[in-house]
């Protein structure tokens, strides 16, 4: 394997660890808040039992989104040099900018919320965990607006050989980020919510601190059906505007291979790259793609077919990943809606609990699978049209990349095993147990 | 005008990453040294706590700054030290880590795991953070096309390595001032008499280093044609006798801040001996990378400019505030890790 293909693997490999982590820190930091902003607010306990609890989880997964983030900042430089000297001026400058206007206030702030719950004033440490959500919201928005660059650039003149900035608002205010930062946030937002609900149901399942888990499922439930009603209008939104800006994606997306109006959309199919063609076609419908993406039966969309070979995306990988990330999209609609309507007796519903349990992991493949779509989908181009990836990689020994390639497999596989068992095994234990004031006074008589 | 300014901010922030980071790496080192028990490990653990996240934030800034000011030098520096900064950054990932999961298993075996991590990880990523510095200060084999022509041998030579070694007594020296600063007791006597004994050894690596960089460096012929910045070398032999000083009478908080003014002090003593460079080729000074020749635009330079001076005094404002919160020593009830 050549430095490009290892880079691009050992890349994808940190980005996709990356972020294994970082949707849950963007949701449950808001769910937190929600529940200590309640603690203030009516002086109950539970809420602050609740907020320690899911916080306890959300410290351990935290830092594994921290560490993985401070190699990917640097991994332009060291894998991608020609691309980060070629767009360093738009693309280092908005990493930059989340470094000094998010990262900061949210790692910060996250040792206040840990180390300060008898320093500060309940008020002043619910505010805390706000600010911790609004930077890791601040974050992501920058982030995306970087990526949302790299698959569609603007803003930008080509000068002394390299990509310049000559409209910072250009950049920062495209409708393709907002769009991306829309897409993404709400797709952290719904795996948050199925994280609480899923070990919520657990603990209800087994009949153990009721009152605390059907608390933390409502508002894990309401958050969530919110964001998948949104995910799944604007992802159709954002779809339309793939297929406008990236028509090679839209294609390889679709399995697309001749340009054609009424262009139809099949049930089932198996991309056959080889052949240009796809087998096993069920149920092909004339104009439903036209439809979905020009919101016209008969619009013409571009094929496969239409693009040179060697500017066509991976069509199996990308078409795959987008059905996935698509049909689970549809089905958080469904098991959210469906709990919505059951959301008073929920323990009256043990199958529906046990799928919200094994349910947790799906929002994680339909995050990953929607980051495949957008960056598979986007080859062979770094930046969309103007950079190829395979112009954009350093100049480096392959047994370096190989090396640290092994290294990254090693040490971030042994973290997320010892990441997710600890946070399962938390999870599994519950909330601390009150202090039962017999206990108190138990220990005053035996002193 | 504006390259010059970034130039300045570029070496502000990396100075400000090591006097932060600084000791908590030190204590890092520390761990093994001058703990007996688990207890005064957990001590340790929980006297950088709340400070270790905080402070890296000024490691991605300035790795962030050095890309969006100077993405020619960004792309060539992080390529050609390809190995010693991935191994920087494993080493980070696994102290940081190991911060967060030490406290969740009661095994001694587990809480052994995490503590080597701890140690080895501070140890690593202070040692290379020296190396790679010397080496930015004596140059390295770049060629014109701003490839790195050698392995990762060419890096390790005996000015580079001592650049390794100061930087690593550097912050045990500082953390342990910290520690003496936040904890009580026996682990505060064992800090503080640990300070007192490295001083001697990193006061003579400080001197010896400025001594050798004559000799393995152009920093100083820099300095001859603006004698002014003679005067940095100076502040810092003073710096060394302050902190000397400061722990002397035990004023810890003092000695805290003289020991981060000499860290500062050595990490601009280089800088300022390269300028225009930030990158010198040891192959040919003409293929050195230079503020001129890998700079952003003006326009990016001026939009982060803008970012740069309202956020950064914010950003020292909410930290100071957190130091200030912080600021007590480190007590029985207050053992979270």
């Amino acid at each position: 394997m050549d430095v490009l293909i290892l880079s691009r693997l050992q890349f994808a490999l940190a980005t996709g660890f990356h972020f294994l982590f970082v949707p849950l820190t963007l949701g449950l930091s808001i769910l937190i808040a929600i529940m200590e902003r309640k603690y203030v607010n009516t002086g109950d306990e539970e809420y602050k039992r609740m907020a320690k609890f899911w916080g306890k989880l959300f410290l351990i997964n935290f830092v594994l989104g921290v560490v993985t983030g401070i190699t990917l900042e640097f991994q332009f430089g060291t894998n991608w040099a020609r691309y980060s000297a070629y767009v360093g001026d738009i693309f280092g400058s908005l990493l930059a900018i989340e470094a000094t206007t998010a990262f900061f206030l949210e790692s910060t702030f996250i040792a206040v919320w840990h180390f300060g719950w008898n320093k500060l004033s309940p008020r002043a440490h619910a505010t805390t965990m706000w600010l911790i959500a609004a930077a890791g919201t601040f974050s992501a928005f920058w982030i995306l607006v970087a990526n949302a660059w790299m698959q569609h650039p603007v803003g930008y003149v080509l000068r002394n050989g390299r990509a310049e900035l000559n409209d910072f608002f250009a950049v920062v205010t495209q409708p393709f980020a907002i769009q991306m930062f829309i897409h993404t946030l709400s797709g952290a937002f719904i795996l948050s919510g199925f994280f609480v609900m899923g070990i919520s149901a657990y603990h209800i399942l087994k009949k153990q601190n009721l009152s605390f888990f059907k608390r933390s499922f409502q508002m894990a439930l309401t958050f969530a059906l919110i964001f998948s009603v949104v995910e799944v209008v604007q992802g159709h939104m954002h779809g339309a505007e793939v297929a406008e800006i990236q028509p090679a994606k839209l294609a390889a997306m679709e399995s697309h291979w001749e340009t054609t109006a009424y262009a139809p959309m099949a049930a089932f199919l198996i991309p056959d790259e080889q052949g240009e063609k796809n087998n096993f076609e069920i149920l092909p419908v004339r104009g439903v793609l036209s439809m979905l993406a020009y919101h016209d039966p008969a619009a013409e969309v571009k094929g496969l077919k239409y693009f040179p070979v060697d500017e066509r995306p991976p069509v199996t990988l990308t078409f795959f990943a987008f059905r996935i990330m698509v049909g689970l999209g549809f089905l958080f609609v469904l098991l959210t809606l469906y709990g919505w309507f059951k959301r008073h007796k929920l323990e009256d519903y043990p199958l529906y609990l046990k799928i919200m349990l094994f349910s947790i992991p799906l929002p994680y493949i339909a995050l990953q699978a929607g980051w495949i779509v957008a960056e598979v989908g986007r080859q062979p181009w770094i930046v969309y049209g103007l950079m190829k990836t395979s112009d954009a990689v350093s100049n480096i020994s392959q047994t370096q990349v190989l090396t640290s390639f092994i290294a990254f497999l090693l040490v971030y596989s042994l973290l997320a095993v010892a990441a997710f068992s600890l946070i399962i095994k938390f999870a599994g234990q519950g909330p601390d147990p009150l202090p039962l004031p017999a206990e108190e006074k138990g220990g005053e008589a035996n002193a | 005008m504006l390259e010059t300014i970034w130039f300045v901010l570029w070496a502000v922030l990396w100075a400000v990453y090591f006097i932060l980071d600084g000791f908590d790496l030190g204590a890092g080192c520390l761990l093994p040294v001058l703990s007996k028990d688990d207890k005064d490990r957990r001590y340790i653990y929980n006297a950088t706590g709340p400070f270790w996240d905080g402070n890296e934030v000024w490691l991605i800034t300035a790795g962030g700054v050095t890309f969006a000011a100077f993405p020619g030098n960004y792309a060539v520096m992080f390529s050609a030290l390809y190995t010693p900064l991935l191994m920087i950054l494993f080493a980070l990932i696994v102290r940081g880590v190991a911060f967060e999961f030490r406290r969740h298993i009661d095994d001694p075996r587990w809480k052994k795991l995490w503590d080597i991590c701890m140690f080895a990880g501070s140890f690593v990523a202070a040692f290379l953070f020296g190396v790679a510095f010397a080496g930015i200060f004596a140059g390295i084999p770049i060629d014109e096309a701003g490839h790195f022509q050698g392995s990762i041998i060419n890096l390790l030579t005996p000015y580079n390595i001592l650049g390794g070694a100061l930087f690593v007594m550097l912050f045990m020296l500082h953390g342990s001032i910290w520690l003496a600063i936040k904890t009580n007791g026996e682990l505060k006597n064992r800090a503080s008499n640990f300070a007192k004994k490295i001083w001697p050894f990193v006061t003579l690596s400080g001197l010896v280093f400025i001594i050798s960089t004559g000799f393995a460096t152009n920093v100083f012929n820099y300095y001859m044609s603006y004698p002014v910045l003679f005067v940095i070398p100076l502040m810092l032999l003073f710096g060394f006798m302050l902190i000397w000083f400061f722990i002397e009478i035990a004023s810890w908080w003092k000695a805290w801040f003289a020991s981060g003014l000499v860290i500062g002090l050595t990490t601009f003593f280089g800088l300022a001996g390269i300028f225009p460079r930030l990158l010198p080729s040891s192959i040919n000074d003409q293929y050195s990378m230079t503020i001129f020749n890998s700079a952003s635009s003006p326009l990016t330079l001026k939009i982060m400019l803008v970012v740069v001076i309202v956020f950064i005094p914010i950003v020292i404002g909410y930290q100071t505030w957190v130091y200030y919160l912080f600021k007590d020593k480190v007590t029985e009830k207050d053992l979270i890790y």
